[in-house]
């Protein structure tokens, strides 16, 4: 039995201790904002916070969760307006919005270390994070649009 | 069918059926030039219609709307003035998207348009997603045609909704409908000021009779509210919160999960199968068989077999247990390396002409200076960010869907094919698709989902792993392409000679196609708008030992890399700067009818319209080139390492003319910091949205030209996941993309597929630029490593 905190609610967890967090999310909580991409942390669309730091839910098997906290989009601010989705809006950012949640769970990562980033650290943290659409440049922008709201 | 009806290019789209009724008066309305007001998107309320799940998205996020909490009240029978609207008594509009949302914006667009005509009230419209059905003409959301076959209709479902609601209007206060007209939401009559919501018109619309098309007045540019501004997408608060629903995202009571494991060549067969280990898996059910299709197996599933399980984790470690002999079939021995001889030998004899003006064969031996270069580019996959899925449920003889498909229609008559049931019962409910690029107009992922769910009597999601999604996809096809030019003394291009091999979409339908179509050759190839005296244009045979499919901007983008990077090498022998050099091979200005000029076309339309809708006119051409050569500062010199590379591209009816600018690193790693963009689309409803497909085009281009590569070895695709088969990152992603589009009222073209053709030649010339290296095979790959000593030794 693994007990583990996601998004502030405990949870208990019996099945296959083999199973990556992210089928959990998915398919035990409904929680569907951290998507399948690659299942092996290539591309970063299953990106949530575990103990605060992202982490790709989709190679961490639910046998290393015991007592972690986890946070995922669905989780991130309460009514969504999180600085970083606020500008993700403004910016237009998202095209088919399949990595968006990843990206901004990455995002808002590297904004809690380091609240005002230059392009070269905002390239280093988003670089695992793909997005075949190509919204690159609007990430970049909406980060740092973010990032100076906050500052 | 012909093979010829799945070419995206050459499929008319069906109007949606006309209306009958008598003509009513339609009133002039006022010019509304307000300011765009009400963009209130956190209040738009969004409905992504899903079956029995309907999913209500506010600014609180998503809810699910089920039994014990109905609908919120509408009309028991809602006014339908139109296929794509309706308007409750209590005022709100419900727009119905029928084209699939893959980030184009179509879900923003087509319901803004719409709006704008009616004059609604933004913020009281809902947009809800159409199943599939051929009353709203076609939804195959390919070759770029929402808005550039629907701009017309769209704006008249608006005009002919707030046509009838003048006319309620009018009618109820007994005064002339000329002195009504609608704003916002509601209809004002002029003389004295009164209003009347929308709402309150319902009733007395109803008995109005429909007024023909051709008498609903369309509003004039300076009336349109929202057309041609930005509007922000609809799609927004779920896209950022993950309350968005995709495929994969779809649950059903009692649904079960299957994972596949298919025949891992074009035409293989299960010889046997051990699956004692994948039965141990905790969570595993069942194993199914899925009969194998006979190639070409068109839309169908390839067969294989299925664990059926409780969750996906089991369904994916169950497949990987199975123990599985195959037989490859007739395309086992299918490799990579030996089809490129293959093609390249095909493309060294002449082919099937698909476009002759004058005589370049005999230009070609007159010449004073010929130019000839090869180009070679590989099977591509679309590596969308969601893999495949689809639910399907089969309840009582009727099957239900939900998928992340491009044509929901396509899907419909496909599963009802594949399982023999009657497509009016079957029911394709359409997700937000998680990138598609043509992968998701194939619904041979849905028809597995439909069989499973009948055969195991539950319903059941379907779902592909990244390494099933890249290694039996519809491959974007491999191609040889060679040509061959004169030069006079004046460096003036005389005789053009471009032959290309690839196999054709058609042999994904069709048996015995050898080879490109002279159709596939007007997606770009023999449809350049060239001032040259002798051209021919031809297509080598090439037969098909894989899967191919559309791939965003399909054959365009190896005859837009090939051409634009053969005219680069024409500049460089002839010793003139590039930009000049293209602006002269353009010429002077002229409209030119392809269907009159030599071209072997696909029949009465090209890229599904009219020929003579959409001459061939050189002054956009000449005018996107001219842009990015200016805004782009063309001239200014670039230290070594870095450089420009200019294309221009005309695909699916738009010109797109691209500067990219490079930077090489010593290690061979290409940074694209900047590029320019002009698009000349004719009228471009959303330009936000434009801007960001050809910023996405470009982006998609890196991944093409530097990266991406599906090899074949003995049948089977090589590649498995983003790891060997690479796509461009943040890191090397430009920092500027300046779009200019170009203000116009013309026919709309495309706009998700033409940024990609010129994108790929102007890296491959910037590269060249920067290095003096001519990149002719694609990927770029490795072909850099250690640049600067390998072109210093010559």
């Amino acid at each position: 039995m693994i007990t583990l905190t996601v998004n502030g609610v405990r949870r208990t967890f019996d099945g296959d201790p083999t199973m990556p967090l992210l089928w959990y999310l998915r398919d035990d909580l409904a929680l569907t904002g951290a998507k399948y991409g690659c299942g092996v942390a290539q591309c970063g669309s299953c990106t949530v916070h575990v103990g605060g730091q992202p982490t790709r839910a989709c190679q961490l098997p639910m046998a290393d969760l015991q007592d972690a906290t986890v946070t995922t989009i669905e989780g991130l601010h309460p009514t969504g307006e999180h600085p970083l989705q606020v500008a993700w809006r403004e910016i237009d950012v998202p095209q088919c919005g399949f990595c968006q949640p990843g990206q901004i769970m990455q995002a808002a990562g590297l904004l809690q270390n380091t609240p005002q980033p230059t392009d070269q650290q905002i390239d280093a943290a988003m670089n695992g994070n793909l997005c075949r659409c190509g919204t690159y440049p609007r990430i970049r922008a909406a980060i740092k649009a973010a990032a100076e709201r906050s500052s | 069918m012909s093979a010829n009806e799945f070419l995206p290019w050459v499929r008319r789209a069906a109007a949606p059926s006309a209306r009958a009724g008598m003509p009513a008066p339609v009133a002039a309305t006022d010019a509304n030039t307000d300011s765009p007001h009400g963009l209130q998107r956190r209040t738009f309320i969004q409905l992504l219609g899903i079956g029995g799940l309907v999913i209500a998205f506010g600014p609180g996020g998503a809810r699910r709307l089920d039994a014990a909490e109905p609908m919120p009240a509408t009309a028991a029978n809602p006014w339908s003035p139109h296929v794509y609207v309706r308007v409750d008594d209590d005022g709100t509009v419900t727009i119905i998207c029928h084209r699939s949302e893959m980030g184009q914006g179509i879900r923003t667009t087509m319901p803004m348009i719409i709006a704008d005509e009616m004059e609604a009230d933004w913020a009281r419209c809902r947009v809800e997603q159409a199943v599939g059905d051929p009353r709203y003409g076609s939804q195959n959301t390919d070759g770029s045609t929402s808005i550039r076959d629907f701009l017309h209709k769209y704006r008249e479902a608006g005009a002919t909704t707030r046509a009838l609601l003048e006319a309620a209007a009018a009618s109820q206060w007994n005064v002339a409908v000329a002195e009504v007209f609608a704003r916002q939401h509601e209809v004002v009559h002029r003389p004295t000021a009164r209003t009347k919501p929308f709402g309150e018109l319902v009733a007395t619309a109803r008995t109005i009779a429909m007024p023909a098309a051709a008498s609903v007045r369309i509003k004039r540019p300076d009336e349109r509210r929202w057309q041609g501004k930005t509007m922000p997408s609809i799609d927004l608060v779920p896209m950022t919160t993950g309350t968005a629903v995709y495929g994969a995202d779809v649950t059903l009571p009692g649904m079960k999960v299957a994972a596949i494991a298919r025949p891992p060549v074009w035409g293989g067969k299960v010889v046997s199968v051990d699956d004692g280990e994948a039965r141990k898996v905790p969570g595993v059910e069942r194993i199914v068989r899925i009969p194998e299709t006979p190639i070409p197996g068109a839309f169908f599933p390839l067969g294989g077999v299925a664990v059926i399980a409780k969750n996906t984790w089991a369904a994916l470690r169950g497949r990987d247990a199975l123990k599985i002999t195959w037989d490859a079939g007739p395309n086992g021995t299918h490799g990579s390396k030996s089809y490129r001889s293959t093609l390249e030998a095909s493309v060294r004899a002449p082919g099937k002409p698909g476009r002759t003006n004058g005589d370049a064969a005999a230009a070609l031996a007159a010449a004073a200076r010929k130019v000839s270069a090869e180009y070679h580019v590989p099977y591509l996959s679309h590596a969308q960010m969601e893999p495949l899925a689809a639910v399907a449920r089969v309840q009582d003889g009727k099957v239900e869907a939900w998928a992340p498909t491009q044509s929901p229609n396509d899907a419909r008559n496909t599963i009802a094919e594949y399982l023999k049931v009657d497509a009016a019962n079957v029911t394709v409910h359409v997700t937000l698709l998680g990138g598609a690029f043509g992968r998701k107009s194939k619904p041979d992922f849905i028809c597995e989902a439909a069989f499973l769910a009948r055969e195991i009597g539950a319903p059941v999601r379907v779902q592909w792993s990244r390494e099933d999604d890249m290694r039996h996809s519809y491959y974007h096809a491999v191609a040889a392409h060679r040509l061959e030019a004169a030069l006079d003394a004046a460096g003036k291009v005389t005789a053009w000679l471009h032959r290309s091999a690839y196999p054709s979409i058609s042999a994904t339908f069709a048996p015995n196609v050898a080879g490109p179509t002279p159709d596939e050759l007007t997606n770009g190839a023999s449809d350049v708008p060239w001032d040259v005296p002798n051209m021919s244009v031809e297509a080598c045979p090439a037969v098909a030992h894989a899967r191919i499919g559309w791939y965003r901007s399909v054959n365009a983008i190896h005859h837009g890399f090939a051409i634009g990077s053969f005219v680069d090498e024409l500049a460089r022998a002839a010793g003139t700067d590039p930009a000049a050099f293209l602006l002269d091979l353009i010429g002077p200005d002229r409209k030119v009818d392809l269907s009159k000029a030599g071209l072997v076309g696909p029949g009465e339309t090209y890229y599904g319209a009219p020929w003579g809708d959409h001459p061939l006119d050189t002054a956009r051409a000449r005018r996107v080139v001219e842009s990015v050569k200016q805004r782009s500062g063309w001239s200014t010199p670039l230290p070594r390492g870095r450089g420009r590379g200019i294309a221009v591209h005309r695909s699916f009816l738009s010109y797109v003319a691209m500067v990219v600018e490079v930077e090489v690193n010593p290690d061979g790693t290409v940074l694209v910091p900047r590029a320019t963009v002009a698009v000349d689309a004719g009228f471009v409803a959303n330009p936000d949205r434009a801007r960001s497909q050809m910023e996405g085009a470009l982006i998609m281009a890196m991944s093409n030209t530097l990266h991406s590569g599906i090899t074949f070895a003995e049948g089977r695709v090589e590649q498995s996941n983003y790891g060997d088969y690479r796509v461009a990152r943040m890191r090397a992603s430009p920092h500027v993309v300046d779009v200019h589009i170009i203000e116009s009222e013309a026919l709309p073209g495309g706009i998700g597929e033409p940024g990609v053709p010129p994108a790929g030649a102007a890296i491959a010339n910037a590269i060249f630029a920067a290095t003096g290296v001519r990149v002719r095979e694609l990927p770029v790959g490795r072909q850099l490593d250690g640049w600067e000593t390998k072109v210093a030794a010559g």
